[in-house]
């Protein structure tokens, strides 16, 4: 049960992201959670958004690189401990987690996780037989 | 104590220099017809025959040679002496990666050095001296070029090749180093950092050689007034025999060539006419006295000017200017010849076909070289792991060719400007060839 969310490449340097703010905001498309890797010299934004494939044709227009990569969510109560334990049964299985960023959700009761791992069937048939709810497209666009 | 190392060759008569060079033209014209296959059939295309040169004014009869024809006959093609005579090889890149190779019998490694002994007696080297040799050795001819002759000038050789800074100011001390050859870029760095360790009164350097790239006269004065020594320039290339084809001597007011080996024209390189004496254009080299490996009319692609006018220093051949630009796009990279072409292989080697650009810099008297490569979709991924592993497998192919390091760094689509829609391919921010 995987989401969708758009990897954009860009360059360390002033006003880059904003760029893609605007665009996809010009697209009438709604940012749900956004979580930026850098190094010295570049970074990976990615972005969790209300209409994946408008907010990727922005993008090209603005002469983006943007790839489509499928990660897992996760809703996670909003107490201590929440996220370590899912990524404990994750551990416990050996899968591996390549990132992770969390965004949180208005009812403010408990907070969704994106997480970049291996192989997202396995991880999701695990973390759902540990009663872990998992977050599916229709809840991002229900936000 | 002489300043020449050949006295009698190096202030002959001009009707004594024009005379070996008409008998050793002929002689090699002949020679490489009759011997090499390359040769013959260049002449023959252009319908030259060794009967058509009766003298050096004849020299502009026959087909120039170029890189791409040392690349066409490698390893063995140009040859004019049997593989059995030769005893050494020195070697160059070239532009596709596949490297020049030029051979020396013994007699052409004793012609070269002695041409590299000139040039350090032109500097005031005697067999008192130390003579540090920091060029690289190995298949670079700077380090093999300048050992050789500071043997035969009789000085102390320090073989110390490049790099190792630590070591070089330590043997420089302790054994009072007073000749220092090494490229400008170096002997720059080298002088900061015996500023910065405190041992500029341990200092006991007199004079430096240095070559192999591009330097500027802000930079001679720099280290001439830090150091408190002369720097002089000398010029060569791998292919014609290495450093020492031309020196420069106590007036520092360009190079002598070493007539007795050489020919030089300045040809236009758009036509390859040769032009009058005193014009500016394309440096044109004819070797009359190579065994193993003479080169008939070799296209440098440097740009330079010759001037015969009487010399303080007594010397009587001809002088040529430092060297003011390049015909072609040769960049030279802390003494390694770079050639944009190399760079964008390796990229089409690595399935990148966007667009890229060269950016060559200075700082701290050290060059360095940049390749900017646009983003693709092929090559971006999610993870900042697997970018910085295909930036450096860019990094390490640039390094196996080119043989120098050089940072690659991945910059967004459509972000390398392009002038009147063609694109930049090298930005060179050194500025070395001050017109
Ligand atoms: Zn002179």
């Amino acid at each position: 049960m995987a989401i969708n969310q758009l990897s954009v490449f860009v360059e360390n340097k002033k006003g880059t992201i904003l760029t893609i703010t605007r665009a996809i905001a010009n697209a009438g498309v709604d940012i749900r959670a956004l979580s930026v890797a850098d190094t010295q010299d570049f970074g990976i934004l990615r972005l969790i958004v209300s209409d994946t494939e408008k907010a990727k044709a922005a993008l090209h227009e603005e002469n983006c690189v943007v790839s489509l990569t499928q990660v897992i969510a996760v809703s996670v109560s909003d107490v201590p401990g929440g996220l370590h334990q899912v990524l404990e049964y994750l551990a416990e299985a050996d899968i591996n987690v390549e990132y992770v960023y969390a965004f949180i959700t208005v009812s403010g009761k408990h907070a969704y996780v994106v997480l970049r791992v291996e192989d997202n069937d396995k991880a999701s048939e695990l973390l759902a037989s540990k009663g872990i709810e998992l977050v599916t497209e229709a809840d991002i666009q229900a936000l | 104590m002489s300043k020449y190392y050949q006295e009698a060759i190096e202030t002959a008569s001009r009707e004594q220099i024009k005379q070996w060079q008409d008998e050793r033209l002929v002689a090699t014209v002949k020679r490489v017809y009759e011997n090499v296959e390359y040769y013959r059939k260049k002449m023959d295309e252009a319908g030259v025959t060794p009967d058509d040169i009766k003298s050096a004014d004849d020299l502009h009869k026959l087909p120039f040679l170029t890189k791409a024809d040392l690349r066409d006959a490698y390893p063995y093609g140009l040859m004019a002496a049997p593989l059995e005579d030769c005893v050494r090889i020195q070697s160059t890149s070239g532009t596709t990666g596949k490297r020049v190779v030029a051979f020396y019998t013994q007699h052409d490694v004793d012609l070269w050095e002695d041409c590299c002994a000139r040039a350090i007696m032109a500097v005031g080297g005697t067999k008192e001296d130390v003579c540090q040799v920091c060029y690289g050795y190995g298949l670079f001819t700077g380090g093999p070029g300048l050992n050789g002759g500071s043997h035969k000038v009789g000085c102390l050789t320090l073989p110390m090749s490049s790099g190792n800074t630590e070591r070089q100011l330590q043997f420089m001390t302790d054994l009072g180093a007073t000749i220092l050859c090494c490229t400008p870029s170096y002997a720059a760095y080298l002088t900061e950092s015996i500023y910065e360790k405190g041992l500029r009164d341990q200092i006991k350097l007199k004079a430096g050689i240095f070559g192999a790239e591009a330097w500027t006269e802000e930079m001679r004065h720099d280290i001439e007034e830090k150091l408190g020594i002369k720097a002089y320039d000398i010029y060569g290339l791998t292919e014609i025999s290495g450093p020492g084809v031309s020196f420069e001597c106590e007036a520092q007011t360009g190079m002598h060539i070493n007539e007795d080996h050489f020919i030089a024209e300045i040809i236009d390189p758009e036509t390859g006419e040769v032009l009058p004496e005193g014009s500016k254009g394309e440096l044109v080299f004819t070797s009359i006295t190579k065994e193993a490996f003479p080169l008939i009319r070799y296209r440098t692609r440097d740009i330079c000017v010759l001037s015969r006018e009487k010399c303080p220093c007594g010397r009587t051949h001809v002088k040529m200017s430092k060297p003011m630009g390049r015909s072609d796009d040769m960049l030279i990279i802390r003494g390694v010849n770079v050639f944009p072409s190399q760079i964008e292989m390796v990229l089409l080697n690595k399935g990148l076909t966007s667009n890229y650009q060269i950016v060559v810099d200075r700082a701290n008297n050290s060059d360095s070289i940049e390749v900017l490569v646009e983003m693709t979709p092929e090559l971006f991924s999610d993870t900042v792991n697997e970018l910085n592993v295909k930036e450096k497998e860019i990094t390490e192919a640039l390094k196996s060719v080119l043989g120098i390091y050089a940072k690659v760094r991945i910059v967004e689509p459509k972000s390398i400007v392009r002038s009147e829609g063609k694109a930049v391919r090298v930005i060179d921010k050194r500025n070395l060839y001050k017109q």
